[in-house]
């Protein structure tokens, strides 16, 4: 999968994929991610809006990358998931550690 | 199905005449005025029928699958090889070996071992090689089971195929087994692990036909057949839904324990010297109050991230109002002597200033000069929350890392997430067993101290999102290691009664067959049917002979487990460890033939001179033959010199 990212005020990144987030594009995203922190964008949020679907790797992967922002200082949100998404959230519990933004500009306003 | 209907109707016969003979001797038959024999016997009699009717019940749905359908449509596999400290031979055998493996797939080594030599040999060979990351520096490593996650996180297969070292598999092992993966509540297949350099009569009971088989079997009747750590399939999706879930449960548990924690130990604080200073006062105060609303939005269900998050920076802010007080005067003074500057020179613009005494704040914040870093229980407890799992190597373990057999655990916590397993009966991979008495010992030591352990810390009965059956199917094996105890009442009681003439049994010796001799022939006649011709003998023999190890294994891991002490984990050698005889190693067993032999010897004299109870005593010297019987497996086994193709010898 192709990962877009898009700096946003504050020096917050975004960054969106499109498609299965799953155990194929999970290394991906945390590849991505990585890269954003290591450049010094330490509050990441990951645009989850044109993501169809998403696994436990997908989920892995997100719990992964919050752990490199936290521990580099920053912090990882993520926005826009869709019902699929949102659900497998629920059903994980994961909802009781990451809250869902509606948009990606909305993860960082106070 | 008329073997099924014989079985069961042998099952419940065997419970309807054990529980009359065990509650007979609890109730009738007891010698209480030998009670220190009499009650552990009895005791020891009710653990086997216990254990025997957990038998019966694994046997109640024995089932043979029929063929699985193809594999999936593209199914990706990856083929996970663990290894240590194997030889690199070994270890290329069976990866050479996953390579022939028809269906498509990727053979990973897992080198704990990190061996320069292994990394060459993969590479020369084509295949993937991979060890752990610097993030498991100075981080619990896990054994097995953190070898296994970080591999998870390094690879994308749908399935995932995991051999030991020394479990060479067939070709066709994915083939016949991805199949039932089309059903997607299928978690887990597992396949018999058989070792084919095992001499004729298995002097070290390395093969379990009766595990890899009939038992498992009649758990998988229950959907609860087990994974046991090789020669098994896995479907990543569970295994990595597994790692978030737990995940998720260990947060809960921790950050509401690391707040509290936090609570107070700002409240001891507050008698701090340093608490004198209104500056650090007013801090401890706003830290306090940042905590107290943490808790409550913690109560209200709000998102661990968020609420840390929203902590961790208020806490900040709060340690940056001390140092910007502390460094008020400073920059007064500072502001002077800019001044001066700028009087004389180009100097620097206010607003240029201003963010260099920012910056300097930070970094005095962050850096160990803070009036609050002297409150050093604060931050410490501040640290503890964390939503990253700072103390372990990855936030997310999939398998299970609470017990050395992380294969049993898991397999569980899969279960009570409602994921199945299958278990496959066809040897599809071809194992290398201990050659020594002394390595097969400390094998039979790991099993049982990590069953233990699961035992201890996810005891299978108060699993409640596991179906009852389910429960009681791990808590049939763990059961089973709890034997030790029974073995040394059953070696001790004719020993007692023949040298000591002390029978724990008060009765005569009619109402003792009349109930004793029934319950033991179905009892045998149900191991025969259920066992459907596999040697079992030899299981026998090991479950009561390594007594020591099952009691040591039981003592050790309620140490670990309750006090914390360290099992002394050790991996299984792969190659024989000494030669000649290993007497040292099995000696408590040498005594207790000893005693035996004695008991006997003391039992035929006391008969023949002294007017012993003829029919009493017959039946205990035939039980203290039969004890010896049982423990001189221990004799070929600590003799045995390895095994030898059948080739070699001609």
């Amino acid at each position: 999968m192709e990962f877009h990212t898009e700096l946003l005020p504050e020096g917050i990144v975004a960054i969106a994929g499109e498609g299965r987030l799953n155990m194929v594009s999970a290394p991906e995203l945390r590849a991505v991610v990585e890269k954003e922190i290591g450049a010094g964008h330490t509050r990441v949020v990951v645009d989850l809006s044109e993501i169809e679907f998403i696994d436990s790797s997908g989920l892995g992967a997100l719990v992964g990358c919050l752990k490199g922002a936290r521990q580099a200082g920053g912090d990882l949100r993520i926005a826009g998931p869709n019902k699929q998404v949102t659900m497998v959230l629920q059903l994980s519990n994961l909802d009781r550690v990451l809250k869902s933004y509606g948009t990606a500009g909305d993860a960082y306003r106070e | 199905m008329t073997r099924m209907f014989l079985l069961r109707v042998v099952v419940l016969l065997t419970l309807l005449l054990g529980v009359n003979y065990v509650a007979w001797r609890w109730v009738f038959s007891l010698n209480w005025d030998a009670w220190w024999i009499a009650v552990p016997l009895v005791a020891a009699e009710t653990y086997s029928l216990i254990d025997v009717c957990l038998f019966g019940m694994t046997m109640w749905h024995a089932r043979t699958r029929p063929l699985p359908p193809p594999p999936p449509e593209g199914a990706t596999v990856d083929v996970f090889i663990t290894t240590y400290n194997e030889p690199i031979d070994l270890v290329m055998t069976t990866a050479l070996a996953a390579q022939r493996i028809t269906h498509p797939h990727t053979t990973w080594i897992l080198d704990d071992g990190a061996r320069a030599e292994m990394r060459d040999a993969a590479a020369a060979a084509g295949l993937s090689y991979l060890t752990r990351g610097e993030e498991w520096d100075d981080r619990p490593r896990h054994a097995k089971a953190g070898n296994i996650n970080n591999a998870l996180m390094a690879t994308t297969g749908e399935y995932l195929l995991i051999l030991d070292a020394d479990q060479i598999p067939r070709p066709t092992i994915l083939d016949n087994t991805l199949g039932y993966f089309t059903d997607d509540r299928v978690a887990l297949v597992q396949t018999p692990q058989v070792f084919s350099n095992v001499a004729t009569g298995d002097p070290l009971g390395s093969q379990a036909p009766l595990f890899y088989g009939p038992i498992q079997q009649g758990k998988d009747g229950w959907n609860a057949a087990f994974f046991c750590g090789s020669n098994a399939l896995l479907r990543r999706d569970a295994l990595m839904q597994l790692g978030i879930v737990g995940y998720v449960r260990e947060l809960d548990q921790s950050i509401g324990s690391a707040l509290r924690n936090a609570a107070r130990a700002v409240q001891k604080s507050r008698r701090h010297p340093a608490a004198r200073n209104p500056a650090v006062l007013a801090a401890l105060d706003a830290v306090a109050l940042a905590i107290a609303e943490a808790r409550e939005q913690l109560r209200d269900r709000a998102p661990f991230a968020e609420v840390t998050y929203e902590l961790h920076r208020r806490v900040d802010e709060a340690t940056m109002s001390i140092v910007a007080v502390d460094l008020a005067s400073m920059e007064e003074d500072l502001r002077e002597i800019r001044a001066l500057a700028a009087g004389s020179a180009l100097g620097t613009s206010m607003a240029e200033h201003l963010a260099e005494v920012n910056s300097t704040v930070a970094v005095l914040a962050t850096r160990d000069l803070s009036p609050l870093n002297a409150l050093e229980a604060v931050q410490a407890a501040l640290r503890a929350i964390a939503i990253d799992r700072p103390d372990e190597a990855q936030p997310v373990m999939p398998l299970a890392t609470i017990s050395v057999t992380e294969d049993m655990a898991t397999s569980m916590r899969l279960h009570a997430l409602g994921w199945k397993s299958v278990y496959h009966h066809e040897l599809l991979a071809d194992g290398l067993a201990p050659e020594d008495v002394g390595t097969m010992l400390i094998q039979r030591l790991r099993w049982a101290q990590g069953t233990m352990q699961v035992l201890l810390r996810e005891n299978p009965l108060t699993q409640w999102k596991m179906a009852l059956p389910q429960r009681l199917m791990y808590f049939a094996t763990m059961w089973s290691y709890f034997a030790g105890y029974a073995a040394v009442v059953y070696f001790a009681a004719p020993i007692v009664f023949l040298i000591l003439g002390i029978l724990p049994v008060d009765t005569n010796t009619f109402d003792f067959f009349v109930r004793f001799i029934p319950f033991f022939v179905v009892n045998q006649l149900l191991f025969l049917i259920a066992g459907r011709g596999v040697p079992t003998w030899r299981g026998q023999q090991y479950s009561l002979a390594l007594f020591p190890v099952w009691i040591n294994a039981c003592t050790t891991a309620f140490q670990n487990v309750v006090l914390g002490t360290p099992l002394g984990f050790a991996v299984t050698p792969k190659t024989r460890q000494a030669t000649g005889a290993q007497w040292g190693l099995i000696k408590a067993q040498l005594v207790v033939m000893g005693l035996l032999v004695i008991a006997i010897i003391v039992g035929v004299l006391r008969m023949v001179f002294n007017d012993a109870e003829p029919i009493g005593t017959s039946v205990n010297i035939a039980w203290a033959i039969y004890d010896l019987v049982v423990l001189s497996v221990l004799l070929k086994a600590a003799t045995y010199q390895g095994f030898e193709p059948k080739e070699n010898l001609s």
